[in-house]
């Protein structure tokens, strides 16, 4: 988690000082979300990500300094700089791809659980994606699909309250997204997204379930992004107040709560990890600053297999 | 060897063949199963294949398509049907941000070897929405192979080779074309690869380019034009990207005169692009200007004479070919 959050605040700077161009959509706030549900899967299981996918990509296996030089547009990111951002994969960890498509990802992730289900293979697929998500044509469609076929798959929705500026009680008449699960024929529960232990827990007992053939299910990880939707907003949507009430239940604090409570943790060991992420993200820079620009050389051959 | 098929029968046929050859390839659509498909194409292949690789599927296209690409991306090869090419523009996200872009943005680790296939066409009275021809559609987007048999037999060998090939490939059909009959090679001398036109019938005054249905209209055509002692050379494309424009050019240098024909819409088609890369590069070769055969810009309606009248045929090419020649 705090990797991640280091990974996000540091690109947080590099857009603002201007060092990077495009675009970014940040994750950090968000980090319980991300690492508690990879924790909760095997390592051989599949993830589908959205636009807002370092978090999950990182959490899944995902080097630092690869993404970094992708986002920097270099030869050596996982997408050899065609992607950026939000178009990475890398399928060999099982990360099944980031993509700018709100809602995209989801009957992908539909698929890919079908397909392992035909293969009769052990591995189940979680696929992130937000509130906003949610009322795309595609959220319904893939858990419909999901719950008749009975697939592995868990549809993680993390609900951080905006879908860009538009707060959730403007884009839904209901409260939570897990009710919908209902509608569906699935099981639908609602976590607290900032707590590690309690996403972790729910999507290791969602993950053998579907690998127990019990089919889909639909878990609502209720959470909050500290920076903008993007690079170019400044939040005037929110209040301070609401800022304030979600940094206050800050997930990496709380983790570190919990295990300074069961002496796992005290002051040094934390200046430690803190001293180890700024490390790495620190070489992840350097990675991403070295690497080679791609060559557009050939590029229409990039297009087909 | 070769048995004489229906367009559809080969279409079958290359689908179990498919199947047999690699337990990968499975099909999902609307009515696959029991049923057989709206125009029974997949009939009879529940009883051998099996409910998981027939797979029935409620009204969802995008979330049907997006299925199919997830189900390639570990490993599967899957063929989905869209029951009428009309309402693909429901799967239009998945094919053009998902299917067609992975392989691009994500690189070389990502292979979609899906197949889409649709029915296209009208002259049927079925209306705008169930009528049309969209493969232009996808024709301008980068990372879709598309292909558009108009015999039985390149039905059959282009379906083996699409679902052969690792990346996304929309396999258009015809509704007309389902019922004509033709020989049909059996086993792997079926396969006809994508990428490349056929010359259906030699000539020396004028290349008429076109694919699908209208090549059927094209020979009629150009049967007619004998007897006025105008020779017709008929390209067909049979595979719309990749393009071989090779053959095109080549037949074109000869005859200084070229028509292209599609069933679809004028304006923007297939035509359009086509018509282009021939003046690009021959220009100073050419006879006449180029002509484009196509339907009129406008909805296909039901009434039988409104729909004569929208769509083009074997006349309309007639009348092109004798406005190049007269030029």
């Amino acid at each position: 988690m705090a990797l991640i959050r280091a990974f996000e605040m540091r690109i947080d700077a590099l857009f603002a000082s201007g060092r990077i161009r495009g675009t970014s959509h940040l994750c950090a706030g968000q980090e319980a979300t991300a690492v508690g549900a990879c924790a909760g899967l095997r390592p051989d299981d599949y993830v589908v990500s959205n636009h807002r996918g370092h978090g999950h990509f990182i959490a899944k296996g995902g080097e630092p300094r690869r993404l970094l030089a992708e986002l920097f547009g270099k030869q050596t990111g996982y997408s050899q700089g065609r992607g950026g951002s939000q178009h990475m994969a890398c399928f060999e960890i099982g990360f099944l791809g980031s993509n700018g498509i709100t809602g995209g990802g989801l009957p992908v992730a539909v698929g890919a659980a079908l397909g392992l289900m035909l293969q009769h293979r052990s591995q189940i697929v979680l696929c992130f994606f937000g509130d906003g998500a949610a009322n795309q044509g595609t959220f319904h469609e893939s858990l419909n699909l999901a719950a008749i076929w009975r697939l592995p798959v868990i549809f993680l929705c993390e609900n951080n309250l905006y879908a860009m500026s538009t707060h959730v009680r403007d884009a839904m008449a209901i409260e939570d997204v897990a009710i919908r699960a209902q509608a569906y024929g699935m099981p639908g529960q609602i976590v607290d997204g900032n707590d590690l232990l309690a996403v972790k827990a729910a999507v290791a007992e969602a993950a053998e379930r579907a690998r127990g053939g019990a089919g889909p299910e639909l878990i609502e990880a209720k959470t909050y992004r500290y920076l903008g939707h993007s690079k170019s907003d400044q939040r005037e949507y929110r209040t301070e107040e609401e800022e304030r009430f979600w940094h206050d239940r800050d997930p990496i604090k709380l983790f570190a709560a919990k295990l300074r409570e069961q002496q796992l943790l005290d002051d040094a060991g934390l200046a430690r990890i803190d001293a180890d992420v700024k490390r790495q993200v620190d070489e992840a820079l350097e990675f991403a600053l070295q690497s080679a620009e791609p060559d557009p050389e050939g590029m229409e051959g990039w297009v087909f297999a | 060897m070769s048995d004489v098929l229906t367009y559809s029968e080969a279409i079958r046929d290359a689908l179990a063949e498919e199947m047999r050859r690699d337990e990968r390839v499975f099909l999902m659509g609307e009515d696959i199963a029991l049923y057989g498909g709206a125009f029974r194409v997949t009939r009879g292949l529940l009883d051998e294949f099996g409910p998981a690789r027939v797979r029935n599927t409620p009204i969802s296209e995008g979330g049907i398509v997006g299925a199919g690409i997830g189900a390639a991306l570990v490993g599967c090869r899957p063929v989905v049907e869209i029951m009428f090419m009309d309402f693909i523009t429901l799967a239009v996200d998945q094919l053009v941000n998902h299917a067609a872009k992975y392989r691009f943005m994500y690189s070389e680790q990502a292979r979609v070897p899906l197949v889409v296939r649709t029915p296209a066409g009208g002259h049927r009275g079925y209306g705008p929405t169930h009528s049309q021809c969209l493969e232009r559609l996808f024709f301008c987007m980068p990372g879709i192979k598309i292909a558009a048999p108009a015999t039985p037999a390149d039905a059959k060998g282009l379906l083996k080779a699409a679902i052969r090939d690792d990346n996304p490939v929309l396999f258009v059909e015809n509704k007309t074309l389902y019922a004509v009959r033709g020989d049909v090679p059996s086993g792997e001398e079926a396969l006809v690869p994508l990428g490349k036109a056929a010359i259906a019938r030699r000539g020396e005054h004028v290349t008429v380019v076109t694919y699908s249905e209208m090549v059927v209209q094209a020979l009629k055509a150009a049967d007619a034009l004998e007897a006025e002692g105008i020779r017709v050379e008929v390209i067909d494309l049979r595979t719309l990207v990749p393009m071989d424009m090779e053959t095109v050019l080549e037949s074109v240098e000869r005859t200084g005169r070229a028509v292209v024909a599609e069933e679809g819409h004028l304006t923007g088609g297939i035509g359009a692009e086509v018509a282009c890369r021939i003046v690009e590069k021959l220009f100073y070769q050419l006879e006449a200007p180029v002509r484009r055969v196509a339907g009129m810009d406008v909805p296909v309606p039901v009434s039988q004479p409104l729909e004569r009248a929208a769509l083009p045929s074997a006349t309309h090419i007639a009348q092109a070919v004798r406005e190049v020649v007269g030029c």
